[in-house]
């Protein structure tokens, strides 16, 4: 415990000195617009809090929509322990875009008016409705953990009962919202450079967010551990691990034979930015499926999760890459986000890590719920309780 | 039938009459060092640019498919039947999606603005249902920009390049640019030439997303039903197995 101690408090050092560096920029950001705050231009419209902090930030929240698919629907039990931190994260990542969304609009204070004027031939309409939609279920998902500690039996009854309906409309929602951020982007096919252009976007970027998506369940179990001094549901992990092999080879497949298609692979030859950028996001995603494949490797727990991290970072330089690099020479023009929007996202990241870390100390976020079955899992409870 | 504009390179003479016509009309400041600007700016709507001994004019294209209004997720970017292409910076949201999906970059943004708007050219919606030409169209003294009927004004624009084939490059931009433009051009030289972009696609641009919009219906009909009967399965199967089990 000595040990640990000042570890901490480097930790709290850059935690605050990430807020305080963020709430300048804020402050920049509210009196100056987004010109004082921001290198966006006419020509580079969307920077890094559209491309990180919206693109990113949902595709993270992923692993909410996978789980509760592969529990609940599937029926997969087994994985009931990773469950509530993955719907845990996916609120909180949904929530940290929307404040995303409310420093990168222009006029923030209209957020809600696509819920009123509508255009159902814009993907934006799409996206807005599926960020309101899905927030809506994800906090409806992740209320019962606040309700169960409070001891409120009668909203948690409410809420058992729609659950059902309730997981399948927010796995539809996750469906469409991920698939469409793709979507955005084809509307410029004479921008994004043709390695990433392609009508296939938005299926790609929904396979790539369920590979994340399972990514950040081993992230985060791996970090909770550490922090809450659990044991590693190593076992439980390890076929995570699995699981995202297949869909990362999935991906890869969907991915070559998009290139090939297109007739893009030439391209690779070319000595550009993009192609070396292109082949990082590449390998951060086949060395992780390769490594994956191995079951000496998935037992190995710091394997494991050096190869979820590179999944995560893989994808990060993919929406990156989508978002801003891939759009530079198509408009003509370069970007590099000012240290004020690296402050913001860097603001938001620590804020996500800060939210996770406080509900899960004080909400049943690790203990699984002991629904109807579970009978071993009550008499532990209650012998627990009767302990202390 | 729709309005629009014909811009004959090979007649402008840089004077910039129209930008200064135009920012009358919209109330904008133009000065010496304004109309040195080449570029469309959220200050400046329409600009001429000089590309060697040739000029090139920028503004709106007003497009016949905008991308702009299809992104527009408020629905503030509406193209209107007499043509131009129109903005209701009430409705805003700042998302600036329209200025993305722009084939050619034209709309452009009050960076520094606390309650910022989009800025670009709108034809003179305004004057042109009162019946009254642009005000850009009225100001230029050597006939570079001319207004009229679309149908009219190409023909216009064919019977110019026939009638002295040595002095127009054989092509009429934004007859089919990204599904066809309000605003046309001929010039000397190819296109690139003065600036103007030359990879846009024919096809109108709402096209792409729109391809993939129309599933969505699909994706939520289908998918319900998929996943309802997963549970449902899946879950009889978990009650059949812990009644047989016990």
């Amino acid at each position: 415990m000595t040990h640990k101690f000042p570890k901490i408090t480097v930790w709290r050092a850059i935690f605050v000195a990430i807020l305080t560096s963020g709430l300048y920029a804020t402050y920049l950001r509210v009196m100056y617009g987004l010109g004082g705050s921001t290198n966006l231009s006419d020509k580079v419209p969307w920077g890094l809090w559209i491309a990180f902090d919206v693109m990113c930030g949902v595709g993270l929240a992923a692993g909410g929509f996978t789980l509760v698919a592969i529990v609940h629907i599937f029926n997969i039990e087994k994985y009931k322990p990773v469950l509530r931190p993955a719907i845990l994260t996916a609120f909180l990542g949904y929530v940290l875009v929307v404040v995303g969304l409310m420093y990168d609009l222009g006029r923030p204070d209209r957020l809600w008016h696509p819920l009123v004027m509508w255009n159902p031939h814009s993907v934006m309409f799409e996206v807005a409705w599926c960020v309101t939609l899905y927030t809506t279920v994800l906090f409806l998902e992740f209320l019962p953990m606040v309700l169960e500690k409070f001891g409120w039996e009668t909203p948690l009854g409410w809420i058992h009962k729609i659950s059902v309906p309730l997981m399948i409309l927010g796995v539809l929602l996750s469906t469409l919202h991920q698939s469409s951020l793709g979507s955005l982007f084809l509307i410029v096919p004479e921008k994004l450079y043709p390695l990433w252009y392609s009508p296939m976007l938005p299926p790609m970027f929904y396979v790539s967010a369920i590979a994340v998506g399972l990514a950040m369940t081993i992230f985060e179990s791996w970090h909770s551990s550490r922090a809450f001094g659990r044991a590693l549901e190593l076992p439980l992990l390890v076929s995570v691990g699995r699981v995202l092999a297949v869909v990362l080879s999935f991906y890869l497949w969907v991915k070559f034979l998009d290139l090939l298609h297109r007739n893009a692979f030439v391209l690779l030859k070319q000595n550009r930015i993009e192609t070396w950028l292109f082949a990082l996001e590449i390998g951060l995603m086949a060395v992780p499926m390769v490594l994956l494949f191995q079951s000496r490797i998935r037992m190995c727990p710091g394997a494991l999760y050096a190869c979820a991290v590179m999944v995560v970072f893989g994808f990060i330089t993919n929406r990156l890459n989508v978002g801003t690099v891939g759009l530079a020479a198509g408009s003509g023009t370069h970007y590099f986000p000012k240290w004020s929007e690296v402050a913001v996202t860097l603001s938001i990241v620590a804020s996500g890590f800060a939210l996770f870390w406080a509900i899960a100390r004080y909400f049943p976020v690790f203990e699984a719920p002991s629904h109807a079955g579970a009978r071993s899992e009550l008499t532990e409870a209650n012998i627990a309780m009767s302990v202390r | 039938m729709s309005k629009a504009i014909l811009y004959d390179s090979t007649l402008c003479i840089g004077c910039k009459a129209c930008e200064s016509a135009c920012a009358d009309r919209w109330g904008l400041p133009y000065n010496d060092q304004i109309a040195a600007e080449e570029e469309i700016s959220a200050h400046k709507l329409t600009a001429v640019e000089t590309h060697g001994e040739r000029y090139s004019r920028r503004m709106c294209m007003n497009c016949q498919q905008p991308a702009c209004a299809s992104v527009c997720p408020v629905g503030a970017l509406q193209k209107t039947a007499l043509g131009p292409v129109t903005y209701d910076a009430d409705k805003c949201m700042g998302c600036r999606y329209c200025m993305q999906a722009c084939p050619f970059q034209v709309p452009s943004y009050e960076w520094s603005a606390r309650l910022p708007r989009v800025r670009k050219c709108d034809m003179c919606f305004e004057r042109q249902s009162q019946g009254k030409p642009t005000a850009c169209t009225e100001a230029c003294p050597a006939g570079a920009t001319i207004g009229g009927e679309r149908d009219e004004l190409l023909a216009e624009a064919q019977k110019r390049i026939a009638a002295k084939p040595g002095e127009y490059y054989n092509k009429i931009y934004g007859v089919h640019e990204a599904g066809g433009t309000s605003v046309l051009y001929i010039a000397a030289v190819p296109f690139d030439q003065i600036g103007l972009r030359t990879n846009i696609p024919n096809e109108p641009l709402p096209e792409t997303t729109w391809r993939a919009l129309e599933l969505v219906p699909d994706v939520v009909s289908a998918g319900s039903v998929l996943l309802g009967g997963i549970w449902w399965i899946t879950n009889r199967r978990a009650e059949v197995a812990k009644k047989e089990g016990r």
